[in-house]
């Protein structure tokens, strides 16, 4: 791996040509800022820069209590705001060494999977949507909107939930949640193939996507690349096989696993992810155990004196969240791994020698979400 | 020969995936009873809002006027906006006792994140999430809300 010395000059060479893609242009999620120094249409180098959404949450949880600095964490990766509060949860449950009950285990996965499936879903839409395809975006929405109507019904809200808190979960299910979310996998399980006959199929949606932006596997490895984006290069990275936690070990699922590294393969790699995250909910949707939904976890959350890791799969790859704490109420240092900034550095090596109109596919497939980058 | 085979059968295959997408479209399109779009200011009155929907912070008053409010500050020292202020007067109960009396219970809506953690650290139950929503108003001082109702009282706590 060459890693760049230099950054882009600000002026052209001849024969050379910088453009700037964002922060703000429609084929660019949120407010990620390109620079890309072109030579005709080749692609020659790509600077990302950061900093437009930077909001310091690590900074932040610093004066803020275990328990109220878990709601910042919903605003990093929105499309995996569960994930996000479990990873926090998690944590503090290892530092004080809760037992967590088995009901809020099973909600928490549910909701877990319900929540990857969303944002796989709007992933899908999206990714559509930047190469020109209008109507899979209000196909993707159809089911996402069910998803984000049964959140809405049990956490309260629909993006930022902040409803899995250390010790179990905020409140219990709604009475209708099972019965909602066995319609709902019902139904998608019929409209998966409407995705695959709208896109999968599609022969400009294929062309644009087939052996386009490979990402090899030792370079997937030295980047510390995660989630899809690893796993369509080959690399076995499923925090929920590798390390589980929350019951995931009882669960029967396959961890998906392809070999050839292009956008096509990192696209396929999300749709049989859909499918597992279904399998999944249906184990657990007729065996949730009856009890309490939260262990009884103290008003103010003092972290005995010492270090803790703990690290989750979102949608989008391994978050890993790593707090010092000195025994106060409050962390003395938290820092959050987060898989979207490592994946984004997987863009200035895939990029590189292909055509600026392929850019846009290679950062659709990498479902790049630009506030967990800058925290 | 083969080579011009091969060429035909991928334009034929172009086409039909093409067509499979294009079919679904107007599969779509000519079943208006598929179609789930809600037309929102229109449907006010039928539109379904859960009863956990976190819409804004509303303190409980029974008929009587009386809330549960102790204005022990637990809300406000959770809250991690400083959405909350809470004012209180002291006041001196027959047999003598000093006794804090909740004053004004500012709730602020701009800072609030709809956290529920003031929900959770009430140790009284006295304050609640309502499923309300449509919250904008022209002037940003109309958000700060004082939310125990004028005249109100403690609720008493003694067992008849």
């Amino acid at each position: 791996m060459e890693i760049p010395k230099q950054l882009i000059p600000l002026e052209d060479t001849p024969g050379e040509f910088v453009i700037n893609v964002g922060p703000q242009h429609p084929s660019t999620h949120g407010v990620l800022h390109l620079r890309i120094k072109l030579d005709g249409e080749k692609i020659l180098e790509i600077e990302p820069h950061l900093g437009y959404i930077h909001r310091g949450i690590e900074k932040i949880s610093e004066s803020l209590g275990y328990r109220q600095s878990i709601y910042l964490t919903s605003r990093m990766d929105y499309l995996s705001a569960h994930m996000n509060n479990q990873a926090c949860s998690l944590l503090v449950e290892k530092g004080l060494q809760i037992e967590v009950p088995d009901r809020a285990k099973a909600i928490r996965i549910l909701m877990v999977e319900l929540q990857r499936l969303a944002s796989h879903q709007l992933w899908w839409g999206s990714a559509g949507l930047d190469m020109g395809a209008v109507s899979p975006f209000f196909f993707a929405f159809r089911e996402r909107e069910q998803i984000l109507e049964i959140f809405e019904e049990t956490c309260g809200t629909r993006l930022t939930m902040n409803y899995i808190t250390p010790g179990g979960v905020m409140n219990d299910l709604h009475p209708d949640f099972v019965k909602k979310v066995k319609a709902l996998i019902k139904q998608f399980k019929v409209n998966i193939h409407e995705y695959d006959k709208l896109l999968t199929g599609n022969i400009i949606f294929q062309k644009r996507t087939q052996n386009v932006g490979f990402l090899p596997r030792d370079l997937a490895i030295s980047l510390g690349a995660s989630g899809p984006v690893a796993r369509a290069s080959g690399i076995s990275c499923d925090i929920r096989k590798l390390h589980p936690y929350d019951g995931y070990e009882k669960l029967d699922f396959s961890e998906i696993v392809m070999d050839k590294g292009d956008s096509f393969t990192r696209y396929l790699v999300r749709i049989e992810e859909m499918k597992q995250s279904m399998h999944i909910i249906d184990q657990l949707i007729d065996n949730i155990p009856e009890g309490d939904y939260r262990a009884r976890v103290k008003g103010i959350i003092r972290l005995p004196e010492g270090e803790y890791y703990q690290r989750v799969e979102t949608a989008r790859g391994e978050l890993g969240v790593f707090v010092v704490s000195d025994g106060n109420k409050t962390p003395y240092r938290i820092k959050y791994r987060t898989p979207n900034f490592s994946n984004l550095g997987a863009l200035q090596y895939i990029a590189k020698d292909s055509k600026i109109g392929d850019l846009v596919a290679i950062m659709a497939t990498l479902d790049l979400i630009i506030p967990d980058i800058d925290r | 020969m083969k080579a011009l085979f091969r060429y035909f059968s991928s334009i034929f295959s172009a086409f039909k995936s093409l067509w499979t997408g294009m079919r679904l479209t107007f599969y779509y399109l000519s079943h208006p009873k598929t179609i789930l779009t809600q037309q929102y200011p229109e449907n006010r009155k039928t539109l379904y809002i859960p009863e956990a929907f976190k819409g804004e912070v509303v303190l409980i008053h029974d008929e009587n006027n009386e809330h549960g409010c102790t204005a022990c500050r637990m809300c406000e020292m959770t809250c991690p906006n400083g959405t909350i202020k809470i004012t209180s007067i002291t006041e001196e109960t027959e047999d003598g006792k000093k006794k804090k009396i909740l004053d004004e219970w500012i709730y602020n809506l701009g800072m609030c994140t709809f956290c529920a953690q003031c929900i959770e650290a009430c140790p009284q139950n006295a304050i609640k999430m309502q499923n309300t929503f449509e919250h904008s108003v022209y002037d940003r001082k109309e958000l700060i809300k004082k939310l125990n109702h004028p005249g109100s009282k403690l609720k008493s706590t003694k067992k008849i």
